[in-house]
């Protein structure tokens, strides 16, 4: 039993970071527009089937595929800020950011479905294939690999927001759209940017997300219904709010798993309505930012 | 087309307008009704008659979406947790309690019930938290009720669901109860929409809408507001989801718990014009149809050109017509009407305020 509880716990972290690197593309695209990237769970998908484009038809390892895959869905997401999100404004700009993202995602999946059709895909290489022995148990490559990966490219955007001029207007943005706006900072490139970035993490988290689990063109609305309920937690425009949430509700989902596998999504949704009962702004909300 | 008529006769063209409009308005929703009334008389042909009777059980869900949601401003994406749970209500009662044929419609009430009754936690709940939060939280509520009816399988009937008692009606006038069933919910909807926009509790609302903290400030109880119209609009549409039910004989947890129910929902009221009371039938008498007839087209296989095409008219609304075809044509045919008036706005503002006299005698004549 302890093993199994072991276990769930290990690959709870190491699943948690790829979701924490979804769910800061998310939070942050939040942050700046101050949008729901209802898309967000399509998008993870569609970097899932890029790779396996890559990897059956050009034989392209998954890791290195990255390389192509990261750079076309951030233009993806530049390019659908641009056609669509930047000409939103008024009143009720909340539901028809709503109803435009989710029209990208319905397209999106009908696409893919156009191209695919309905059946379960998996990534493999060399590393879905083999494990490695952790106290007594296998746990596949795969696994340490994504968390590394994912780890390492929340550094990164960490980094960008903190170490340098772009990250210095975003956070700017995100704190006071006005005031940047008044300081010099142009808000729409950054918009844009922002929202490439936040799409871009989608590429690497659908790699990770396609090798670790069977998905086909549906997979993207238990994502997202994931991915929501992680960001309000962690407090929604906070990037360590993402990052700590993804982390504490994928292992305790891990854990529940064991003994409940049919529930364990609902621990999520409970957990989310208990803590907003208790803390209507998550646990990392910025009430003075926005009114929530 | 010279400037002078403009000035004086603007007056008399916006009193006509204003005159006129009572009387068109109220002919035309005579006519409304004398067509609703007629169409399942007139088109016999089940396959016809059923787009009516779903185009009407949209009607009411999107009208009912409306007096909550195009009232207060929250965006409720939960629901098909009334619509979902109004239909298993149905279901669940009936197996139950073995009510058969017309017996079981006397559930309806209950059904509606079930939904008031629901949206009492359910709003205590999500209504704490505003915009995106508020949209989230109803989202994860309605995930909550779909694994519910995935799961507790002992009383939902699991992933096969649950099945209605048997109609022994024949097969082709079967649709026309149901026609007028949805057609009085519709009515219903839209009379109890309009009774609401003119009541003080609807002025309360809207005033929420556009300043939560400042309604509170000027005494609105805001949450006892807004709960009263989650918990109308969650019974009106727990009514019509066991309506569906019985007509499909048959809800899964998917089916009746759906997302893209959801978002159909605030595309219907946006396609239509979004807080109007017109608006969201509208929108619901063309998404509907046309969703519908998608679906039955061959070179639409599998539904994915559908999903395509669904998608591709988001868009389009949202992109070109944000306030909807009622507002846009409003403001398309006032536009049509002033055409060949030079400078509508200042003109008429002159024209009350310099208090012209108005030459009547001076038609519109070509501009029309």
């Amino acid at each position: 039993m302890t093993q199994e509880i072991l276990r769930a716990i290990i690959v709870g972290i190491l699943v948690g970071g790829v979701y924490a690197l979804m769910a800061v593309g998310l939070t942050l695209i939040f942050g700046v527009l101050d949008i729901i990237n209802i898309a967000q769970g399509v998008l993870v998908i569609l970097g899932a089937y890029l790779s396996y484009a890559l990897s059956t038809k050009a034989h392209i390892d998954l890791f290195v595929g990255l390389l192509i895959t990261i750079p076309a869905m951030f233009a993806l997401g530049v390019v659908i800020h641009w056609a669509f999100i930047r000409r939103l404004r008024g009143t009720e700009r909340t539901a028809m950011t709503l109803l435009v993202t989710y029209a990208v995602a319905l397209i999106i999946e009908g696409i893919l479905y156009k191209i695919y059709g309905a059946d379960n895909l998996a990534l493999s290489a060399s590393y879905t294939a083999t494990s490695v022995h952790v106290f007594s148990f296998y746990l596949p490559w795969i696994y340490i690999d994504g968390f590394i990966l994912a780890i390492g490219l929340v550094a990164v955007i960490y980094a960008l927001l903190y170490r340098t001029k772009f990250g210095r207007s975003v956070r700017a943005t995100m704190q006071d759209e006005t005031a940047a706006r008044l300081v010099g900072i142009d808000v729409n490139r950054v918009a844009a940017l922002t929202f490439g970035i936040g799409v871009a993490v989608t590429a690497a988290g659908g790699m990770v997300y396609g090798a670790t689990n069977a998905f086909n063109t549906n997979s993207g609305y238990d994502l997202i219904s994931r991915l929501l309920a992680i960001i309000i937690l962690g407090g929604m425009g906070s990037v360590g709010g993402a990052l700590v949430s993804s982390v504490f509700m994928i292992t305790v989902e891990s854990v529940v798993t064991i003994w409940y596998p049919d529930w364990a999504i609902v621990v999520f949704y409970a957990a989310l309505v208990v803590v907003l009962i208790a803390r209507p702004t998550g646990f990392f909300g910025r009430k003075e930012v926005r009114a929530q | 087309m010279s400037e002078s008529p403009t000035v004086s006769k603007s007056p008399t063209s916006h009193r006509a307008a204003t005159d006129l409009t009572p009387a068109l308005k109220g002919g035309g929703l005579l006519a409304l009704l004398a067509i609703a009334i007629a169409f399942p008389q007139v088109f016999t042909n089940p396959a016809v008659t059923n787009y009516g009777v779903l185009a009407l059980i949209f009607v009411t869900a999107a009208t009912a979406w409306n007096i909550f949601s195009g009232n207060s401003g929250y965006i409720s994406l939960g629901q098909a947790v009334f619509y979902g749970s109004g239909a298993y209500t149905m279901g669940i009662a009936a197996r139950d309690w073995h009510l058969e044929g017309t017996t079981v419609f006397a559930l309806l009430p209950l059904c509606a019930a079930v939904g008031a009754v629901i949206a009492v936690p359910f709003g205590l709940i999500a209504l704490r938290v505003r915009r995106h939060t508020f949209i989230v939280i109803t989202i994860a509520v309605f995930f909550i009720f779909q694994l519910m009816a995935f799961n507790l399988a002992s009383i939902t009937g699991g992933t096969s669901g649950l099945d209605s008692p048997f109609l022994s009606w024949p097969a082709a006038s079967y649709n026309t109860p149901f026609y007028y069933i949805a057609f009085a919910f519709a009515a219903g909807a839209i009379a109890i929409a309009w009774l609401v926009r003119r009541s003080r509790f609807g002025l309360q609302l809207r005033a929420i809408r556009d300043d939560e903290d400042r309604a509170r400030g000027l005494g609105v109880k805001a949450m006892r507001v807004k709960l009263s119209a989650f918990m109308i609009s969650g019974a009106i549409t727990a009514g019509i989801g066991a309506v569906w039910f019985y007509y499909l004989n048959q809800v899964q947890p998917q089916t009746g718990f759906d997302p893209i129910f959801d978002l159909t929902l605030v595309l219907m009221a946006f396609l239509g014009g979004y807080g109007s009371i017109s608006g969201p039938v509208l929108g619901a008498l063309i998404i509907e149809p046309l969703t519908l007839w998608l679906n039955t087209q061959p070179q639409f296989s599998g539904g994915a050109l559908a999903e395509i095409l669904l998608g591709a008219i988001f868009l389009i609304v949202v992109l070109f017509m944000p306030r909807g075809i009622i507002p846009t044509s409003g403001e398309f045919i006032t536009k049509i009407r002033m055409r060949g008036r030079a400078a509508i706005i200042p003109a008429t503002t002159m024209g009350t305020a310099a208090g012209a006299p108005s030459t009547p005698s001076v038609t519109s004549g070509g501009a029309r």
